[in-house]
């Protein structure tokens, strides 16, 4: 059947599963525009900045586990992709990037909004493609959807000149993808199955270490059941919240840099260390020599690159997350060796240890009466609902408050910029997270500062009765800087206050939506419930106390044992 | 320390790039490179030295390999191997040393390509000492130009007995 490059466009999409799109036009990609007006099957959701089109994709793929996409012009459309871009590809998030480019006859002329983005983006995609064969267009579509969601996922660029868009190809029926140089591994080595499990039975202070992969791979009941089963306690990354029950007896929360006291002194006491879809990312490991420097260390993670990066792994294991853990799981059930009651009876000592360390520095901050502290909001917000929102964040103290202080249960409800730290990523996640998942709430939990950053997409969520609620800390300062200010530098603020700031209630009213302010703790849990029972996009603008700062803390580089407590 | 690395890859627009990318972007240097086509005309190989601690050169090898374009990468440290360089070399010679010239090109296994009545151009391969012992005895000569390839390497055929 011959088609138009842009109508082979909306068959793949239709093909590949997707029902939303977030995007932006421009002249590049009008042809393609065009047949989204004809689409019915396809929701355009107009951003008000391509930015933010990525960062809803990226949160939108997260929720619904599968290829989130976002369409946009060449040039100045294409460059204001390369934050989202960059941000899922840390955080190894599948999205797919269609970008519009100049006919192919004008490629490198510097030609009117021509910009090399493939160039631009080949460090920071998992792959990138530039269709200057319309008779490739398909085939190439279907490889990038490939690439994104499988193996370690990750972002996926497509260049797509106009002409291509407007020449007449052959639609052929899909067939699976087949590449000669790319075959990610997904089952373990069974030997090295049978090696960690018996290293692990063997341990005394064992620590289930488990991050973003336990996530992308779905891998959260297996992980779950493994650490319940040993009775080893788990701490998980910023990007593995929510793979493990965070109110479950067995959880230390978070570690690393505003890690819990007791996650971190288990990991720098622990005899055994089973890292599972996680990377020793330098804020969770700190002074590397001085990282679980008693321990056998395991690791589990699909992308080789990741194993013995940083650190020397002794029992390295190439799978994915879920297979592996699930492989586990099997070997221990089948073996004599293995008997629930007796590992948990052996692991007492250990986890009376933690229970020490934590009941001598819990999680905590000192609470004020007349001054709200960010902490209370945040665990005000988990009481109203449940535990049961998609937290999204922005970057900065507020989403280590979040971090901390929403004990996260489920996979997929916790959405940051973990790798880049994007500010500006939150609110446009929380609009993706929404499309996503409508009937769920969506809570941004944002700074005063970073909320700026993708503020105009107040429009967008009014455009698609998006309710989400922006949860600003407000603390008129870029707080996470102005702590490092404080403690490293002086407290020499040196352009980290923001006293000069939109009256956010009135901004929120300005767009249709509605503004809450709260100034004193007892007007917390009102504000919260209001903005719960509006069936509108809400800002929640709560004032705290200024210069609270993030704890514990392992200042950079630094053991992670050297914390600075509350 | 000195790594030669061979890599089959996909040949293809940008597929060189994303190579040369991953050592320019931890200010890792590439001291020579050599690519072509193999027997099938879809596939290069390239080979390229490199000079770097061990452990960050095992993580670019890793992350070679992750590139969706390549085949294969092989780090010749892990193996035994055999590698040449070629060298094309203009030298002055004039009625004193043309005689001489052509006696240390011999020695060399070396072979004129381009004559003049002032100079040789020779051409000259071999691995990385061979080619610098000739260009350090040359020198005391004359050489007017100097253009090398970068070096080519081949693992030996396992030997059994
Ligand atoms: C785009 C971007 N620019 C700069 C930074 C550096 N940075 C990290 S946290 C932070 C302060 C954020 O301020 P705010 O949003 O008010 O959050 P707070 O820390 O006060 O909660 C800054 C500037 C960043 N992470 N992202
Ligand atoms: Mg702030």
């Amino acid at each position: 059947m011959k088609v138009t490059g842009a109508q082979a466009l909306m068959k793949c999409l239709k093909e590949q599963g997707v029902n939303v799109v977030f995007g932006f036009p421009g002249g590049a990609v009008i042809d393609i525009f065009d047949e989204i007006m004809k689409n019915k099957d396809l929701t355009h959701v107009l951003v008000r900045h391509e930015q933010a089109a990525v960062h809803a994709a990226d949160a939108y793929a997260r929720v619904v586990g599968d290829v989130g996409v976002a369409l946009v012009t060449s040039g100045p459309g294409a460059t204001n992709t390369v934050t989202g871009i960059a941000s899922a590809y840390l955080d190894s998030i599948p999205i797919v990037v269609f970008t519009g480019q100049v006919p192919t006859a004008l490629i490198g002329n510097d030609a009117f909004q021509e910009v090399d983005i493939v160039g631009i983006t080949r460090p920071c995609t998992k792959h990138n493609y530039l269709v200057t064969d319309p008779n490739e267009l398909i085939e190439t579509i279907r490889e990038a959807f490939h690439i994104a969601r499988t193996g370690r996922p990750g972002p996926v660029l497509i260049d797509l000149p106009k002409d291509v868009m407007a020449a007449m190809v052959n639609f052929t029926e899909p067939k699976p993808v087949k590449m000669r140089t790319y075959r990610p591994t997904y089952e373990p080595h069974p030997g090295q199955i049978e090696k960690a499990c018996k290293s692990i039975l063997k341990a005394k202070k064992p620590v289930l270490y488990i991050g973003g992969g336990v996530i992308a791979s779905n891998a959260h009941e297996e992980v779950t059941e493994f650490a319940r089963k040993m009775s080893v306690p788990v701490t998980m990354t910023l990007m593995g919240l929510g793979g493990f029950p965070g109110t479950d007896p067995l959880s230390m929360g978070m570690l690393g840099m505003h890690g819990t006291y007791f996650a971190n002194m288990a990991v720098s006491d622990c005899d055994m260390l089973i890292a599972v879809g996680a990377r020793f990312d330098d804020r969770v490991t700190g002074r590397l020599d001085a990282f679980a420097p008693h321990a056998k260390i395991i690791h589990i993670d699909i992308d080789p690159t990741s194993i013995s990066k940083n650190i020397g792994v002794d029992i390295p294991i190439v799978a994915d997350c879920k297979h592996a853990v699930a492989a586990m799981n099997s070997w221990l059930d089948r073996t004599k060796e293995f008997n629930r009651d007796e590992i948990a009876v052996k692991h007492e000592p250990w986890l009376n240890k933690i229970r020490e360390w934590k009941a001598k520095h819990p999680l905590g901050y000192v609470e004020e009466a007349d001054i709200i502290k960010p902490q209370f909001v945040v665990q005000k917000l988990h009481e109203l609902t449940g535990g049961d929102a998609i937290i999204t964040t922005e970057v900065g103290q507020n989403q280590m408050w979040a971090a901390q202080f929403y004990h996260f249960n489920h996979p997929r409800a916790f959405l940051t910029s973990g790798g880049l730290g994007v500010m500006g990523y939150g609110f446009p996640a929380a609009i993706g997270a929404k499309m996503a998942a409508p009937e769920r709430t969506v809570i941004d939990i944002a700074g005063d500062g970073s909320i700026q950053m993708n503020i105009q997409e107040l429009a967008t969520a009014m455009q698609y009765k998006c309710p989400v609620k922006i949860a600003i800390l407000n603390n008129n300062y870029l707080g996470m800087v102005r702590q490092w200010q404080e403690l490293f530098y002086d407290k020499r603020y040196s352009n980290t206050g923001l006293e000069t700031a939109p009256d956010f209630v009135k901004l929120a009213e300005a767009y249709g939506a509605v503004g809450l302010r709260a100034t004193r703790p007892s007007e917390v849990e009102p504000v919260i419930k209001e903005a719960l029972a509006t069936d509108n996009t809400v800002i929640m603008d709560f004032v705290i106390s200024r210069e609270e700062g993030v704890y514990p803390m392992v200042p950079a580089g630094k053991a992670t044992t050297e914390m600075l407590l509350v | 320390m000195k790594h030669t690395i061979s890599v089959l890859l996909q040949n293809k627009p940008g597929v060189l790039s994303r190579v040369t990318g991953l050592f320019s972007g931890r200010g890792y240097n590439i001291e020579s490179l050599c690519v072509n086509k193999t027997l099938d005309p879809n596939v290069s190989c390239l080979t390229l030295v490199s000079y770097g601690a061990d452990q960050i050169i095992e993580q670019i090898t890793k992350q070679l390999h992750k590139l969706i374009d390549v085949i294969k990468v092989t780090d010749m440290a892990e193996t035994e191997y055999v590698e040449r360089e070629m060298v094309l070399i203009r030298i002055k010679a004039e009625a004193g040393t043309r005689a001489e010239v052509l006696r240390i090109i011999d020695i060399f296994r070396g072979k004129v390509v381009d004559v003049s009545s002032k100079s040789y151009a020779v051409e000259i391969t071999g691995d990385e000492e061979k080619i610098q012992a000739v260009i350090d005895i040359l020198k005391p000569i004359g050489i007017q130009e100097i253009v090398k390839t970068g070096t080519i390497a081949m693992a030996r055929a396992r030997k059994t007995l």
